[in-house]
């Protein structure tokens, strides 16, 4: 074996935080796709939200190994507040997705200290409890939310003061798709910090983080807010574009949906939520268009077959493809 | 006189009905190289359990460098200047070496809690964690995932983390234990060049790395120190032949 | 104040509902370590197996809640030996999501088979309207599901405490590896655990739907209530989910009364509220 020298060492922490070709691939095809399926513009638009709110997930789960059962209390949270804003005459939307943000991003603070300070099965339940409660808040007061019907008039201002939302969601796709991309390399700033090592850590072995100094209840705290409020900055994306907000938002469906987007798409990678969420909210098209109980089977029987047999998801299977092709160049 | 590196005061532990650590007070002096030995459910682990936070003493107290630690958790002791390894090897397994060390040399210098600060931009707490990682002689393996380590440098790792935190006490627990004879030697040169303002306690049942190493030796039995002394004292004490030298064997 | 009387009795009934059907989730996610979602699917495997032989097939109702727990033991067994006790060594999360799976294909087949509607469920005389007893008129069907529910928490009791197949379990639950080396065949053992569970949630299912209705969506509708039962209750303990379960059962019922527009929100800030300060759970030992 050759010697590991400084200069090799520092090239791979580098190499570590470089992009790798499936996120270019899936950046440059999701602006592609504008072009070649301009009747589709409301779908892709709702794949880029999706894989940002998977993304958020991935955060805890995939790098922090902490899961939550719940996460559509804050995706639902900032979908309201940027709704509420926009229904009460403030339509701006840059400022609209700062609010979802920002009342996302307290919420998950103010329940990360109680997250923080509990293990295993218990992280699930106080997660799922704070989505239920979220859930049932938001349905008892109509007055506020619309209830059952969902919050309407949601007039949006032209993005910017220059770009009116239009009916076929063009100025929609392009603004979901630079805040997606935006939170998206914040995210990978992340997760390639001290802090994202620290996360890593945890999940790795989480009761040896504490000996290293590293206070793990200070980086779920973090992590949990950080999470709760790009989560909460999706959630305002999609109230923005759709210019309704429903309460299924808030649903126990949608906190399950994100998890199986993330597992579909490959967990502890960022780009996986997105390559979840457009398999996972392209079949549903396709399925529930058939049928809508075709698409529950469907969805069901794949997370049983995922589970039993495929490891890592698409970004797994992808990237141990290229590495039995790199395999097989070496070989010749 | 000045404070001891390390002091515990009349330190005691129950579970329930059961009391594993009772009475202990030890002084670990600046600098020191002090073993703890003991039979098997002497009370050792729970010692270095007690004194790293993770279970909290029944009464008692513990002093690090004269200042009582009983009430902090184990990041803020470690700050403070604790450092242990691990009896059984408690790695990151799919993260490389240079990365585990980088996370504990980040933490000292304060890079914590900035989220968006690029760890590759910082070449200092590379260079830092390199430079541990060649002082234990890890740096051929610093690139690989741990878990693909043998054994014996996984131990290695071990006691680069627990400098990476320039502790000014260090607990050993069981440094030797189930490192093969062929990857003994470097883990000796290891322990030997830990830095000597460094204060050592260490557990270990191999007398002869007790012997090689300990300035001084104190017996623990049934959760109480039975004596203290240099490690001749030691060797030459009857009732410590009799409960502990003499049956073990080793 | 009778009215209350009332109140407090379904609430009680309730409870009993919730406990039979949550306990089974106690049992394999304590025992076992296995997150098993798909545990309301078996309570609604339960519910339609009732439903359908007392409305389709005639049968008299007893006969029909005793097949529902069969047949709910017998899915629940079948599961069990093709595919959830090859997760038993699995990660939390995959099997959370292997029991999800099997909760939306759970859905789309009833949907499929039964259809969508509501189900009702038409229960015997005796057991209709009200009984009479001096100034207080009690619901016979509530008193039905306490009585039931007492007797078959008394003989769980008996089994698990008495008995040398509840002496196994207790002794898996301790240490899985020593009752095994002691020559006990933990797998087999935990399949009859799994049935058993199921059977129970089978009866719970079936018992519930005069209170709660049955339609496909119950498995994810209900799911959440059982988690949180067993949760609160403590991991593993049937004395704690039957506490939880009466809580709940109660604070449900009389919260719903007294407090209609805030709903089952009291239910959750409760749990949310117990598991933050025991987050072991009302009797769980901390692991």
């Amino acid at each position: 074996m050759s010697d590991v020298t400084l200069d090799l060492a520092r090239m791979m922490v580098a190499r570590r935080a470089r992009w790798t070709t499936i996120e270019i691939i899936f950046w440059v095809a999701a602006a592609a796709s504008y072009f070649l399926f301009p009747t589709k513009l409301v779908l892709l638009t709702q794949i880029l939200i999706g894989g940002l709110f998977a993304m958020s997930l991935d955060l805890l789960l995939g790098y922090g190994g902490i899961p939550s059962f719940g996460h559509a209390a804050f995706f639902g949270l900032g979908a309201y507040a940027a709704g509420l804003l926009a229904a009460h005459g403030w339509g701006e939307p840059v400022s609209g997705v700062f609010a979802g943000g920002a009342a996302a991003g307290s919420l998950g603070f103010a329940f990360s200290a109680v997250i923080a300070r509990v293990r295993g099965a218990a992280v699930l339940m106080v997660t799922l409890c704070i989505g239920l409660l979220l859930f049932e808040a938001a349905s008892r007061m109509p007055w506020l939310t619309g209830g059952d019907t969902g919050l309407q008039g949601i007039e949006m201002w032209p993005l910017l003061g220059l770009f009116e939302f239009d009916l076929f969601g063009r100025t929609g796709f392009w603004y979901a798709y630079a805040t997606a991309f935006l939170l998206y390399l914040a995210a990978r700033r992340y997760v390639h910090s001290p802090e994202g090592l620290a996360l890593k850590g945890m999940r790795e072995n989480h009761d040896r983080v504490p000996m290293l100094g590293v206070s793990t209840v200070r980086r779920k705290m973090i992590a949990f807010t950080i999470s709760a409020t790009i989560a909460g900055m999706a959630g305002a994306l999609l109230a923005q574009t759709t210019q309704i907000v429903a309460l299924e938002t808030l649903s126990f469906e949608r906190s399950v949906a994100a998890l199986v987007m993330l597992i579909v798409g490959g967990i502890g990678t960022l780009i996986g939520g997105f390559l979840g969420a457009a398999t996972f909210i392209w079949l549903r098209d396709v399925l529930s268009a058939l049928h809508p109980v075709y698409w529950m089977f469907w969805l069901g029987l794949a997370l049983i077959a995922l589970v039993l047999m495929a490891r890592g998801g698409l970004v797994g299977a992808l990237s141990r493809l290229t590495a039995r092709l790199a395999r097989v160049r070496t070989m010749r | 006189m000045t404070a001891a590196a390390l002091e515990t005061r009349m330190l005691c532990k129950q579970f329930g009905a059961l009391q594993v650590t009772n009475g202990v007070s030890l002084r670990l002096k600046a600098g020191g190289r002090q073993a703890l030995i003991g039979p098997n459910g002497a009370g050792k682990s729970t010692l270095i359990n007690l004194l790293t936070g993770v279970l909290a003493p029944s009464s008692g107290s513990i002093l690090l460098e004269g200042a009582p630690i009983d009430r902090l958790t184990t990041d803020q002791r470690v700050t403070r200047g604790l450092g242990r390894t691990f009896q059984v090897n408690a790695l990151f397994p799919y993260l490389t070496p240079l990365e585990s060390i980088m996370l504990a040399v980040a933490r000292r210098n304060g890079r914590l809690g900035k989220p968006l600060l690029a760890l590759h931009r910082q070449s200092d707490t590379t260079d830092e964690a390199f430079a541990l990682a060649r002082s234990v002689g890890l740096e051929r393996d610093c690139l690989r995932p741990t878990a693909e380590l043998p054994y014996g440098r996984q131990r290695l790792l071990e006691i680069a983390l627990a400098l990476a935190g320039q502790p000014r006490v260090l607990l050993l627990d069981e440094p030797a234990a189930g490192v093969p004879a062929g990857e003994s030697f470097e883990l000796m040169q290891a322990i030997e060049a830990l830095p000597r303002d460094v204060a050592i306690l260490f557990i270990e049942h191999d007398m002869d790395l007790v012997f090689r190493f300990a300035e001084t030796i104190t017996v623990l039995v049934a959760g109480t120190v039975l004596c203290e002394g240099t490690p001749g004292e030691i060797a030459r004490d009857p009732e410590v032949r009799r409960v502990y030298l003499g049956n073990d064997g080793d | 104040m009778l009215g209350l009387v009332n109140i407090l009795i379904g609430g009680i009934a309730y409870g009993f509902v919730l406990f039979l059907m949550a306990g089974g989730l106690s049992i394999t996610l304590g025992l076992m370590g296995f997150a098993n979602m798909a545990h309301a699917a078996l309570a609604m495997v339960g519910g339609y197996t009732a439903a359908l032989l007392i409305g389709k097939a005639g049968w008299p109702f007893l006969a029909a809640l005793a097949m529902a727990g069969v047949t709910a033991a017998l899915v629940g067994a079948v599961l069990e030996r093709t595919l959830f006790r090859r997760l038993y060594q699995a990660s939390e999360l995959e099997q959370v999501l292997l029991t999800i799976g099997v909760v939306y294909v759970a859905i789309a087949a009833a949907t499929y088979l039964v259809g969508p509607e509501q189900m009702a469920i038409t229960v015997p005389a005796w057991l209709d309207g009200n009984l009479r007893l001096g100034p207080i008129d009690l619901n016979r069907y509530r008193l039905f599901l306490i009585g039931s529910g007492v007797a078959l928490l008394l003989s769980l009791v008996h089994l698990i405490e008495h008995t040398t197949f509840g002496a196994k379990i207790r002794a898996a639950v301790f240490n899985r590896r020593m009752t095994a080396s002691c020559g006990i065949d933990v797998d087999k053992l935990y399949a009859l655990a799994f049935a058993l569970g199921s059977a129970l949630a089978g009866l719970g299912g079936a018992l519930s739907i005069k209170l709660l209705g049955l339609d496909p969506n119950f498995p994810i509708k209900f799911l959440t209530e059982l988690l949180i039962v067993v949760s609160v209750g403590g991991l593993g303990s049937l004395r704690g989910t039957f506490l939880a379960a009466m809580l709940f059962g109660i604070i449900d019922v009389v919260g719903k009364y007294l407090l209609p527009e805030i709903g089952a929100f009291i239910i959750y800030a409760t749990a949310l509220a117990l598991l933050t300060v025991r987050p072991q759970g009302l009797v769980g030992r901390l692991r």
